[in-house]
């Protein structure tokens, strides 16, 4: 019930906020209640849950098209647990933004924004394949009509990349799921394992388009530029992490003869998508092209993390995505509140910031040196257990991790002295204002929970594979190194929670 | 005395129904003074519809049996019951959104009256057990059809309308009735049932027959190549009688198209498959490329009509009982979707007094939020997105073909998706995203046409394409009690 309620509060809420007629200010007002009663389902959801179980929990299914066996099938894994939770997160945030700047056509905004957190806590949820297509398609209606409708000027031209890449990627996945789903049932827990090469291709060319990863990048630096910044803000923080966890759950999980014999050449797109995103993001001329290319980049390691499949790499995986959308999230909302002080996010034209406001200049430095890893932020804790992983895989491919790491810290240094310090930028007058103390408190919430996380990782890495949780800490020292066992752990947790979906 | 057959009531009913009511509006449109004759004729016409709608659900409830009735001319079965379901919803939301179409006086009456005649026409069409019925309903229907795209003459694109309609329309229908009588010469019958199993399954006359009338249906289906009348007379007839063709004429060629291939031709069904996959691709291709470059929106709608025809075509080659159902649920949603989104075209245009196209659609979804909506839904439906029912359609179509074998279908399939989101969404685009030239109109919502009959014709038509998302195994249960009546 607990999962449904999950997904059908801000389907209700956005109903609601498109039908309140009244001034933008308590539609947006009403959004926000709606994405914090969110946020307060979904900590009830964790203070009941239980991270010693390797079963899904908060299970539910309802036949729904009996004829193919396809079922209403929800329920949530530990690890699905924190997407959820950081879904919830940067969601509110993101409506809190739009409230801040005061967007117009709020019914039609609102209603969209807690649409899409519906479709985004479906696809987190779905344990049916035609359910997880559903919810995966539902994200690409608002968010089409968010970018197009409020993003930038060149925002048609965005959308229609945006559209292009994904939507050839995911009906690449529908013709997939029609196939895989025809022959061996829509039900991911009960669904057999394929080994058909094909198949995962199709699987994997979606996700990598979502993600994305190297090659099927070409839609991001526009969609991300000319989004909303809180669109953006979700585009990486957020729907960005749908693909890795369809890597993890479907692609992985259900094909693991394939994924074994193409991990080679993922594991390759992913370094070289890393090093090829710091680059790029160290020459970008713009604030947000800069968080962009750098969201590439951290995918890529993610990616690098899941692609090798052991417990130390997937439970920093899982840190490291929730790492990530925060610091992402963080980032294009400052980016967002940059441009509305100076109407330009231009590096050229932006500099000197720091000199009399200070918040604005804390606030970057803060987030600026937890997205680079330095040592003791959540950040670092995820990169480590992901890079410890990948060094059990072969060492060869920490090689590229370890260049980004410093590929990082250039970038972002380079991000933050261009805001904050050298001469005062053309667009930056005395005038510019200092960070607002609602704008604080925004940044701030986003700040903590990155703080909350330094202080102990262990809350996700630990408790995102319930059986590996005496395997790993935080300071990437492992018991255990059979390498095999992060992948047998997914496929283990699924597959008794297919054998307890059968008792029943 | 003349030995007559036994008549079977409740199978004419829905046929009947629709044929009083013509008989009455008629009749209206001579007797009632001219003040009241809308009204009065608009309300025959309903009435008939709704009638024919009851009856149908009448007649599915009462015939679990497949069988031939009234000297074997007609089938009294569900899978004809659902046909004339679909027709008579069709039609019902087709009477609604033409209530307010402007028109002379003096054609009011006929225009109702030809709308329910056309809708009689399409249920025997749909029930019919033997050629020589099945050419009755085809003529009565196209008949009909032919004057209501002409009707108002005034204007000259209505007048080529019907006339290409009529051309093009007899020549199909005389390359069907000329296939029927190769398929007499060969089987020496013209009973449906009885076709199969009576000439060698390689016999030239017989397949020369199949292939004709295949023709035939593809002309009324509009698949390609034999599509090239449907842009012209889409964009001519009067908006709801576009709508009416795509989501009625349709699905009955192709229900029965397949009653007969299946029925009758089931020696050679390795023939048909193909013939049904080489039209579904060459639809497909043409009408979702021919869409992507039109600027007014009826045309464009006609071309993605056309490559639903190609989509449809897919069940039709699966040859399988999912396939059928497949079909038969595709219909549902496709039908409810095409009748709303010209019912929309149809208010645009009357709020405009020019045709809609996607230059002047800016700025509506923000005009009328709710109309906006409605579109969004639409086209959403029929470009198979999830929470329409056209998803769910899509999602059967692709598991019949490749459940028969059809793989390289569906990856044709899902290509022509892609190009389609090409057009389907370009109307988003224009409704939310371009530039409302007149923004202050915005404000004067008091201005804008109310039509009450339309926005329920909409609502409805919004409820059947998301409630047969959520509720889609009530109607699929619908689908498989009718197509367990034919032999697949």
């Amino acid at each position: 019930m607990l999962t449904t309620a999950l997904i059908c509060l801000p389907l209700f809420g956005a109903l609601s906020v498109f039908l309140l007629p009244a001034p933008k200010q308590w539609v947006g007002s009403l959004a926000l209640f709606f994405s914090l009663a969110e946020l307060a389902l979904w900590i009830s959801a964790l203070t009941r849950f239980d991270f010693g179980s390797a079963h899904i929990q908060y299970e539910q299914r309802h036949s729904w098209i009996s004829d193919l066996g396809i079922s209403y099938h929800v329920g949530l894994f530990s690890f699905s647990l924190w997407l959820v939770g950081l879904t919830v997160v940067v969601m509110t945030a993101a409506v809190a933004y739009g409230l801040w700047a005061r967007r117009e056509r709020a019914n039609a905004y609102y209603a969209l924004m807690l649409f899409l957190t519906a479709a985004i806590v479906g696809v987190f949820t779905a344990q049916d394949l035609i359910l997880f297509y559903v919810a995966y398609e539902a994200m690409m209606i608002p968010l089409y009509v968010l970018i197009g409708v409020w993003g930038g000027a060149g925002r048609l031209r965005a959308t229609f990349k945006f559209v292009a890449y994904t939507m050839a990627g995911s009906l690449l996945m529908f013709a997939t799921i029609v196939v895989y789903g025809a022959s061996h049932g829509f039900d991911l827990t009960t669904a057999q394992q394929s080994g058909s090469v094909w198949l995962f291709l199709g699987f994997a060319a979606a996700f990598a388009v979502k993600a994305p990863l190297f090659p099927l990048h070409g839609w991001l630096a526009d969609a991300y530029r000319e989004s909303p910044p809180e669109v953006a803000a979700l585009l990486s923080g957020v729907v960005s992490k749908v693909a890795v966890f369809g890597f993890l759950r479907i692609a992985l999980t259900q094909f693991p003869g394939p994924s074994h014999d193409l991990r080679a050449l993922l594991l390759a797109l992913s370094a070289v998508g890393l090093v090829y995103g710091s680059l790029l993001a160290f020459r970008s001329p713009d604030i947000r092209g800069v968080v962009a290319y750098s969201s590439l980049a951290q995918m890529s390691l993610i990616g690098l993390g899941v692609f090798s499949q052991n417990e130390l790499s997937l439970s920093g995986s899982v840190l490291q995505m929730v790492n990530h959308g925060l610091v992402s999230a963080a980032l294009f909302l400052l980016a967002g509140l940059i441009e509305i002080r100076t109407s330009t996010g231009a590096l050229s034209r932006l500099g000197g910031m720091a000199r009399g406001r200070p918040i604005l200049a804390s606030l970057i430095i803060a987030t600026g040196v937890i997205s680079l890893a330095v040592p003791g932020s959540n950040a670092f804790a995820g990169e480590f257990l992901i890079l410890a992983g990948v060094f059990q895989r072969g060492w060869g491919w920490a090689i590229p991790g370890l260049a980004a790491m410093v590929l990082a810290a250039m970038y972002m240094l380079r991000l933050v002295s261009a805001l904050l310090h050298r001469e005062v930028g053309e667009a930056v007058t005395k005038k510019t204002p200092d960070i607002l103390l609602p704008e604080l408190c925004l940044i701030g919430a986003l700040l903590g929970c990155m703080l909350a996380l330094s202080v102990w990782p262990a809350a996700v890495s630990k408790h995102s594979f319930a059986c590996l949780t005496p395997a790993t800490n935080s300071s990437g020292v492992s018991s255990q190194t059979a390498a095999q066992v992060g992948l047998a752990c997914v496929s283990g947790a699924i597959s008794s929670s297919a054998t307890t979906g059968a008792a029943k | 005395m003349i030995k007559t057959p036994a008549v079977d009531w409740l199978t004419l009913a829905p046929s009947l129904a629709l044929l009083a009511a013509t008989i009455a509006a008629l009749s209206s449109a001579v007797l009632v003074p001219e003040r009241r004759r809308k009204n009065v004729s608009w309300f025959f016409c309903l009435t008939g519809y709704a009638g024919a709608f009851a009856a149908a659900a009448f007649l599915f409830d009462r015939s679990p049996h497949s069988r031939s009735v009234i000297a074997n001319a007609l089938f009294r079965d569900r899978y004809g019951a659902l046909a004339a379901l679909i027709v008579a919803g069709v039609g019902l939301l087709t009477t609604l959104v033409f209530y307010g179409e402007r028109s002379t006086v003096d054609r009011v009456g006929e225009r109702f009256a030809l709308l329910a005649s056309a809708g009689g026409g399409m249920i025997l069409f749909a029930q019919s057990a033997n050629l020589l019925t099945l050419f009755l309903g085809l003529e009565w229907m196209s008949i009909s059809l032919y004057v209501l795209c002409a009707l108002e003459r005034e204007r000259p694109e209505a007048i080529e309308a019907g006339f290409k309609y009529l051309i093009v329309g007899g020549f199909s229908s005389a390359i069907l009735v000329f296939g029927s009588a190769f398929v007499y010469g060969a089987t020496g019958t013209l009973n449906l049932a009885q076709i199969a199993g009576k000439a060698p399954s390689g016999d030239l006359l017989l397949i020369s027959g199949l292939a004709m009338i295949l023709v035939g249906f593809a002309f009324k289906a509009s698949a390609a190549p034999f599509h090239t009348w449907t842009p012209d007379v889409y964009q001519g007839a009067a908006t709801p009688v576009s709508g009416f063709m795509a989501g009625a004429t349709k699905a009955v060629a192709l229900l029965v198209a397949l009653r007969v291939l299946s029925l009758s031709f089931s020696a050679q069904e390795h023939l048909w498959t193909s013939a049904a996959a080489v039209l579904a691709v060459a639809s497909l291709v043409v009408g979702n490329l021919a869409a992507l470059a039109q600027r007014d929106l009826k045309r464009m709608l006609a071309y993605s009509s056309i490559s639903h025809a190609g989509f449809l075509l897919l069940a039709i080659t699966a040859a399988s009982s999912l396939g059928t159902r497949a079909l038969l649920y595709y219909l549902i949603p496709y039908g409810a979707a095409s009748v709303g989104v010209f019912a929309l075209a149809a208010l645009h245009e009357r709020e405009l007094g020019e045709p809609a196209t996607l230059d002047n659609l800016a700025g509506f979804g923000w005009r009328r939020p709710l109309s906006g909506i409605a579109l969004w839904i639409f086209m959403l439906s029929f470009a198979g997105f999830p929470l329409t029912g056209g998803f769910v359609g899509k999602v059967y179509l692709f598991a019949a073909a490749y459940r028969s074998g059809w793989t390289w279908l569906i990856i044709v399939g899902v290509a022509a998706t892609l190009v389609s989101l090409g057009y389907y969404l370009a109307v988003v685009r224009a409704i939310y995203m371009r530039p409302d030239p007149d923004e202050k109109a915005v404000a004067e919502e008091e201005a804008l046409l109310l039509d009450r009959m339309l926005s329920i014709a909409v609502c409805a038509a919004v409820v059947v394409t998301v409630g047969s998302f959520f509720a889609a195994q009530p109607l699929i249960d619908l689908a498989r009690h009718a197509a367990g009546q034919l032999p697949l």
